[in-house]
């Protein structure tokens, strides 16, 4: 993968209506998606994440900032002189043309030699394994097929960025998971830059390079799956993304690789470097995974009372009830030589894995 | 399949039959109205254009083809020979002609406002179509008289033109061909306009992002989605404004004069002043023809483009 910026959002604000109707549907947003990247934008329904692709795209123009292309401003375009593709949430099939018509439109409308637009198209139609189905009206294939011939129709002109509005909503959950290893396929084989919407962020952290947050028309983080899931910046992200134990504590050190921590127990903890000043309470997020159940009550870093447990084979989660009154849930896995029989209302101790407490900005 | 049919099949096959007969039945009334009313004056047309015209207006019952033969010959009274009715030819390609023009016209027209309209906020669009309908209210010889007063002579039209210097003298609008056009475009317009919209609140404008993500220009999308996809539309609006064109007799005869004759005129004629019943039911049973080799070439595009009506 290289590092060359492909789609520059620079400083970019987008609002809807007039005065006491206005929506601010993007609010200065910057980002850098690079090269061949597989970039998704994740966030709650109305965060604004159609509208930041549909700016891209070309549909709709910024009311302020500027968009870049390989660093050429393209925010001026119409969207039929960008490279830029999309694969629209219904699919947007023209309803008139057989299969191998859609595929072919974008390279009929740049006026590409007939021969060339059949090749394309046949090796298009392979690519998403349609060839037998090229003269079928598209009216009268199933979604998932549908799909595919959308997907391959916004492929076939080689568009240096690939959007995809959610592509994969409309899907039941197999055909999605199998859609899913497809989609990596083939940005991977095309090498094009995909930028990829979704609201699910079990899909977004197995499929993307890098993942976008949004929330209320702002860019919260941007980073690897891994990097959003185990460091998230802020409580939105770390709420959003799996499940997260909220707690307080007080930054009693901090230097720019590390800081201390101390506990509503007393103890103390490190955890990773925060801008927050001294002394002062900060909010800490902690997976329910990296927690270590202990019956050793007293070390313990936390101690609590079990309120509830679930069983779910290969794991089990238990439910805690804090000294500090907080809730607290911890989830461990069931292999042999863990003990795992702690039952509702016994006393334990948990421990947290090193380098696992994040402190969030507030 | 048939040997070991069970009883409750075969009861099933009566009942299937009887629900058949009683469907039958209770079709008889609307068969009875549509056969009255819309075979029965064709049937009877038929009959009075082979029989052989009263004096003074009316029908004797003897078989005649003259009613025939006089829609495109022409006997002379003198010596009997027969030659072209180049009037009658004139008047059917004036007709033609016109309407044709008069459905470009509506279309290029109607196209626009339709999109238009479209394209509106939801709850503002019945407004539109509302405004479009009002000239329904007012009578259509009122409204007729009226586009009179705008290109006569001294009337608006002229009367700007001068004022302005463009012109000198008032240019001659008013009973010529293009005056019937323009009537007939002013009259029959919304009849494009309304099913043109009908096709185009279908539309999925999705659609046309679509054509113009894949490198579609705006006159390409125009040509390549939205005009295939709203072609039943067009159609529809096209046969809607050439077929009551093709028969006006109001419009041609106030603002053509009396002098530029349509079809619906002649035929107007024929049963009036003309007294002649049978040339009069031969020449509304060959516009009828006409009609439907419209509507048949109609059947046929729709066939080809595949395009499902609901
Ligand atoms: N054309 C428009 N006119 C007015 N407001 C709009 C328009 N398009 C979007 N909005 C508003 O902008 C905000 C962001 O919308 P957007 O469609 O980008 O959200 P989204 O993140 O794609 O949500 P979802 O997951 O539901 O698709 C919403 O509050 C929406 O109501
Ligand atoms: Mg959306």
């Amino acid at each position: 993968m290289s590092n060359s910026v492909s789609i520059k959002v620079h400083q970019v604000s987008k609002k809807f209506g007039h005065d006491r109707d206005e929506v601010i549907a993007l609010d200065e947003v910057s980002v850098e998606i690079r090269e061949n990247e597989f970039f998704t934008l994740l966030g709650p329904s109305g965060c604004g994440k159609t509208t930041l692709l549909r700016l891209i795209a070309g549909f709709e123009h910024p009311s302020e900032g500027d968009i870049f292309l390989n660093d050429e401003s393209i925010a001026h375009l119409p969207p039929y002189l960008r490279p830029v593709n999309t694969v629209f949430q219904n699919y947007a099939l023209f309803p008139h043309m057989t299969v191998s018509e859609n595929i072919g439109f974008g390279l009929s409308m740049q006026d590409k030699p007939p021969t060339e637009i059949d090749a394309t198209v046949s090796e298009m139609l392979r690519l998403v394994q349609m060839e037998a189905l090229r003269d079928r009206r598209t009216d009268q294939i199933s979604g998932g097929q549908q799909q595919r011939v959308a997907l391959a129709r916004a492929l076939a002109p080689h568009p240096r960025v690939l959007l995809l509005d959610e592509p994969l909503s409309a899907l039941d959950y197999k055909l999605r998971k199998g859609m899913q290893i497809e989609l990596k396929r083939l940005q991977m084989e095309t090498g094009i830059t995909f930028i990829f919407v979704t609201h699910d962020q079990e899909e977004a952290l197995t499929m993307s390079d890098r993942i976008a947050v949004m929330n209320k028309g702002r860019i919260l983080q941007v980073g690897s799956p891994n990097d959003i899931y185990d460091h998230p910046s802020e409580r939105f992200v770390a709420d959003f993304i799996g499940d997260t134990n909220f707690l307080s504590a007080e930054l009693v050190e901090s230097t720019s690789e590390s800081s201390l921590l101390k506990l509503a127990s007393g103890k103390t903890a490190s955890a990773g470097p925060s801008g927050s000043t001294l002394r002062s309470m900060v909010n800490i997020a902690i997976r329910p995974e990296q927690a270590i159940l202990t019956s050793d009550e007293a070390s313990a870093e936390f101690s609590g009372t079990v309120t509830n447990v679930l069983y779910s084979g290969t794991d089990s989660v238990f439910h805690i009830e804090l000294k500090s009154g907080e809730e607290f849930i911890a989830k461990v896995q069931n292999s042999g030589d863990t003990r795992r029989d702690w039952k509702t209302g016994q006393a334990l101790g948990i421990n947290i894995q090193p380098g696992a407490i994040q402190i969030l900005r507030d | 399949m048939s040997q070991n049919t069970s009883p409750l099949s075969i009861q099933e096959q009566l009942a299937r039959q009887q629900e058949t007969k009683t469907n039958w039945l209770l079709c008889t009334p609307a068969l009875i109205v549509l056969f009255l009313a819309a075979s029965g004056p064709l049937l009877v047309m038929l009959f009075y254009s082979f029989l052989t015209p009263g004096d003074y207006g009316g029908v004797e019952y003897q078989l005649s083809f003259d009613g025939w033969m006089n829609v495109f010959l022409f006997r002379d009274i003198f010596d009997d020979v027969l030659s072209i009715a180049d009037a009658h030819v004139a008047i059917f390609w004036r007709s033609i002609r016109l309407s044709l023009m008069t459905t470009i016209t509506c279309l290029i027209l109607g196209f626009p406002t339709a999109y238009f309209i479209a394209t509106r906020p939801r709850q503002s669009r019945n407004f539109w179509l509302f405004l479009i309908t009002i000239p329904f209210w007012t009578n259509l010889l009122i409204r007729t008289f009226a586009i009179m007063e705008v290109i006569r002579n001294k009337g608006i039209v002229n009367n700007l033109l001068i004022d302005l210097d463009l012109i000198q003298q008032p240019i001659q609008m008013l009973y010529t061909d293009f005056a019937i056009m323009l009537g007939m475009t002013y009259v029959y317009l919304p009849l494009m306009i309304l099913p043109l919209y009908a096709s185009m609140e279908k539309l999925d404008f999705g659609l046309i992002e679509a054509g113009y993500d894949l490198y579609a220009t705006r006159i390409r999308v125009l040509r390549k989605v939205i005009i295939p996809l709203i072609k039943p539309g067009i159609i529809a609006g096209s046969i809607l404004v050439f077929i009551p064109s093709l028969g006006a007799f109001v419009t041609p005869r106030v603002l053509g004069g009396g002098k530029n004759l349509m079809l619906g005129n002649l035929i107007e004629l024929q049963f009036g002043q003309g007294r002649n019943w049978p040339l009069g039911a031969a020449l509304s049973i060959t516009l009828l023809f006409i009609v439907m080799a419209a509507l048949l070439l109609y059947v046929k595009n729709v066939q080809k483009s595949g395009v499902q009506h609901d």
